[in-house]
């Protein structure tokens, strides 16, 4: 720390050029400098890899720390410890309940190498200039700040933003083609009598009630202003129908974590169900069929970011924004985007994807050989198409992002009595 | 004069019995009372959605009595419990006699007593999930039965219900049960069943009005293990019924997870004056410190 103001004052005081100072030996001094920094990340645990940390200590030199806890307790220590962390690895529903607490800091859009090449969901809300707006928490929508030390939110593009974004994916239903037999093309059929005891929810309040409000609205039932932030009487409603369905004996059970989703619908147990991507993965890498639906009235997504913790500044501030390009040049959203994620700079992504890998992950066209995770899996073979299609197919059908509704509190307690009708 | 005052000190029987005492007491007080003053402390306290508040506030527990959601759980929670009781009691007991009066020789006792214990070599968790392959709709026990020509379709309540979660109870609780009990039998006099024989009892008569009475606490002590067990339990029920049902214990790790911690003590606090209160009419019936 003390070196490179050191020099930089030395090198003013002598009068060196300004071009001199801020070209030539900085970067010199950055290199010895930046092996002392650690950064410590902290987040949900889908982004979160190793892999990202050991590529960040081989191509920028400094040390990444990570840590993985589960969404609440992400956002409990995001809104209490903020000096527990330097970098937080959040999504945007969490980001609109903790950057109102001032522990996160606005980021200079001007540092970002890459900004103009961020997907517009993330800028403006619309993915096309023609795109609707879902409902929910829209990550633009909680994107921007008024300026540094801001802690509001702002509709226009600012220049300062709270989360980078960094992964996001559209969520539907998961069916096994196999059992059901027929196309299924609507969330309704979540609560279709012809799947009783063999349906299931997941039991996380925040994302099983918009799940839910997919399901009702598609049977006519409720229409609601926005999903991601009902009245008292929608939830009411909400859970009304679900608590009747539940009591007719239509839910096999309710799951919890990813591997309980995987048994269910690996065993047959169940054979519609919320579900994630990586978990539909999971199942067809058991030679099991396994389909992630796409459905009319659209997918439920989600989308995270990482955000500066107030605290970090100087040298450590330089490394973090270093961080970020990093994030956004294209390795780590190629890693990701052959999981199933997308990137929020997709086109930089591209080059460290193979054309085939490109073509089915973001184009939705047929592979043409095998389709490997980057873990060496095996997830599709030649001929395979995504399911849902592409990148603008998928994220272009979004109904509703995942929220914080103002109700929240009563939202849980009515969850509450749910699981325990 | 003071050298003799000392030694009477230490000799005398109320400290030296304080000294000896001390230890544990202090072990409890730091490791369970003062737990336990916490809980009840943090249960006045209020909760916004990231922080707790001192505060001394009855609203938890108003939230916790005014509504319809805490007596179906208690109740649940009740149901798990007395039917867990009586079946774990029924097949304990019955073990523990074939163990302490059948099996003569002292060898055999060991070996089968340790043989009830093997289960215990692995996690009470896998233990619990090793039943959902078998119980599964396509599981063991639904193939077997349906290539038995039993049924004609897979039977939907073995998993997934409360017959999964009270199964699971027994299986798990079961040795509670025998342990106590057939630690009573073995100390019965057996010349009290030849003299209930020679007085011309049937078998059935020196069950009821020599063995079982004499058997009380030892059922007790299992019945308070069994109980206490079943009445704290969350991740069986949540497991085992598919999170479809709740029990008390549910409703704590809920509000846990939700960073509800005042409400979640509230409702630690009932379910602990519950369990106390259980225990306590238990041990009306029969005096333990006497018997043992």
């Amino acid at each position: 720390m003390s070196k490179i103001r050191y020099s930089r004052r030395s090198l003013l005081k002598t009068g060196a050029a300004a071009f001199a100072a801020s070209t030539l030996p900085a970067p010199m001094i950055w290199a010895q400098e930046i092996k002392d920094i650690t950064l410590r990340q902290f987040g949900t645990g889908v982004s979160n890899l190793n892999e990202v940390a050991t590529k960040v200590k081989e191509d920028l030199g400094f040390t990444l720390e990570m840590t993985a806890l589960d969404s609440d307790s992400v956002t409990q220590r995001a809104a209490t410890q903020p000096d527990s962390f330097d970098i937080a690895d959040i999504e945007y529903w969490i980001c609109k309940k903790v950057w109102p607490t001032g522990n996160l800091q606005a980021m200079d859009t001007s540092k970002i190498k890459n900004y103009d090449k961020i997907v517009g969901i993330f800028r403006d809300g619309k993915l096309t200039p023609e795109s609707t707006i879902a409902q929910g928490t829209a990550p633009h929508s909680v994107g921007f700040t008024s300026g540094p030390g801001g802690k509001d939110f702002v509709a226009e593009e600012s220049g300062w933003m709270t989360l980078i974004p960094t992964i996001y994916n559209a969520d539907t239903l998961g069916i096994r083609p196999d059992l059901i037999g027929r196309p299924i093309e609507s969330w309704a059929e979540l609560l279709n009598p012809e799947f009783k005891g063999k349906a299931s929810i997941l039991d996380i309040s925040s994302i099983g009630i918009m799940d839910m409000a997919m399901v009702c609205e598609a049977m006519g039932e409720i229409s609601y202003a926005d999903k991601g932030n009902m009245t008292k009487e929608e939830i009411d409603k909400t859970i009304g129908i679900f608590t009747e369905a539940k009591k007719a004996g239509q839910f096999r059970a309710f799951w919890k974590s990813f591997d309980e989703s995987v048994n269910l619908m690996a065993s047959g147990e169940v054979v519609i169900q919320s579900m994630w991507s990586p978990a539909i993965t999971a199942v067809k890498s058991r030679g099991i069929p396994c389909v992630y639906q796409p459905l009319k009235e659209g997918y439920r997504s989600w989308g995270g970011g990482i955000g500066l913790s107030a605290n970090l500044s100087g040298m450590a501030l330089d490394a973090a924004y270093e961080y970020i390009n990093w994030y956004l040049s294209g390795w780590v959203g190629g890693f990701l985007m052959r999981q199933g994620y997308y990137s929020a700079v997709p086109e930089t992504s591209k080059e460290f994807m193979s054309a085939d890998e490109w073509g089915y992950w973001f184009e939705g066209k047929a592979a043409a050989g095998d389709i490997t995770n980057p873990f060496g899996d095996k997830l599709a073979g030649a001929g395979d198409t995504r399911d849902g299609g592409s990148f603008y197919d998928r994220m272009g059908a979004v109904a509703c992002w995942n929220a914080v509704m103002d109700e929240n509190q009563y939202m849980v307690r009515k969850w509450n009595e749910f699981i325990a009708a | 004069m003071a050298a003799l005052s000392k030694a009477n000190i230490l000799k005398s029987n109320n400290l030296t019995g304080w000294l000896l005492a001390a230890p544990l007491a202090l072990v409890l007080a730091l490791f369970l009372i003062l737990p336990i003053c916490l809980i009840v402390v943090v249960s006045f306290w209020q909760a916004t959605e990231f922080s707790i508040i001192p505060a001394f506030s009855f609203e938890n527990y108003e939230f916790l009595f005014g509504s319809s959601v805490t007596y179906t759980v208690f109740l649940n929670t009740f149901k798990y419990a007395a039917i867990t009781w009586a079946i774990t009691l029924v097949i304990g007991f019955t073990i523990a006699y074939y163990l302490a009066f059948h099996i003569r020789s002292q060898t055999w006792q060991t070996v089968f007593f340790l043989l009830c214990t093997v289960p215990f070599w692995t996690s009470n968790i896998i233990r619990m999930i090793s039943w959902i392959p078998f119980l599964g709709r396509n599981g063991i026990a639904n193939s077997a039965l349906l290539s038995w020509g039993v049924i004609d379709e897979p039977l939907e309540w073995l998993l997934f219900s409360d017959f999964a979660v009270i199964l699971a109870f027994v299986h798990l609780y079961t040795l509670f049960m025998v342990v106590p009990i057939f630690n009573t039998m073995m100390r019965i006099d057996r010349s009290l069943l030849e003299a209930a024989n020679d007085a011309g009892a049937t078998g059935f008569q020196t069950l009821t009005n020599v063995i079982i009475p004499l058997c009380k606490p030892g059922i007790m002590i299992g019945s308070i293990f069994v109980l206490t067990l079943v009445m704290g339990d969350f991740i069986t029920v949540r497991l085992m019924s598919g999170s479809q049902s709740a029990n008390v214990g549910r409703l704590i790790s809920n509000d846990i997870a939700l960073l509800q911690y005042p409400s979640a003590s509230a409702t630690a606090v009932i379910l602990l004056i519950t369990v106390l209160l259980m225990i306590s009419a238990l041990l009306r019936l029969v005096d333990i410190r006497k018997e043992l």
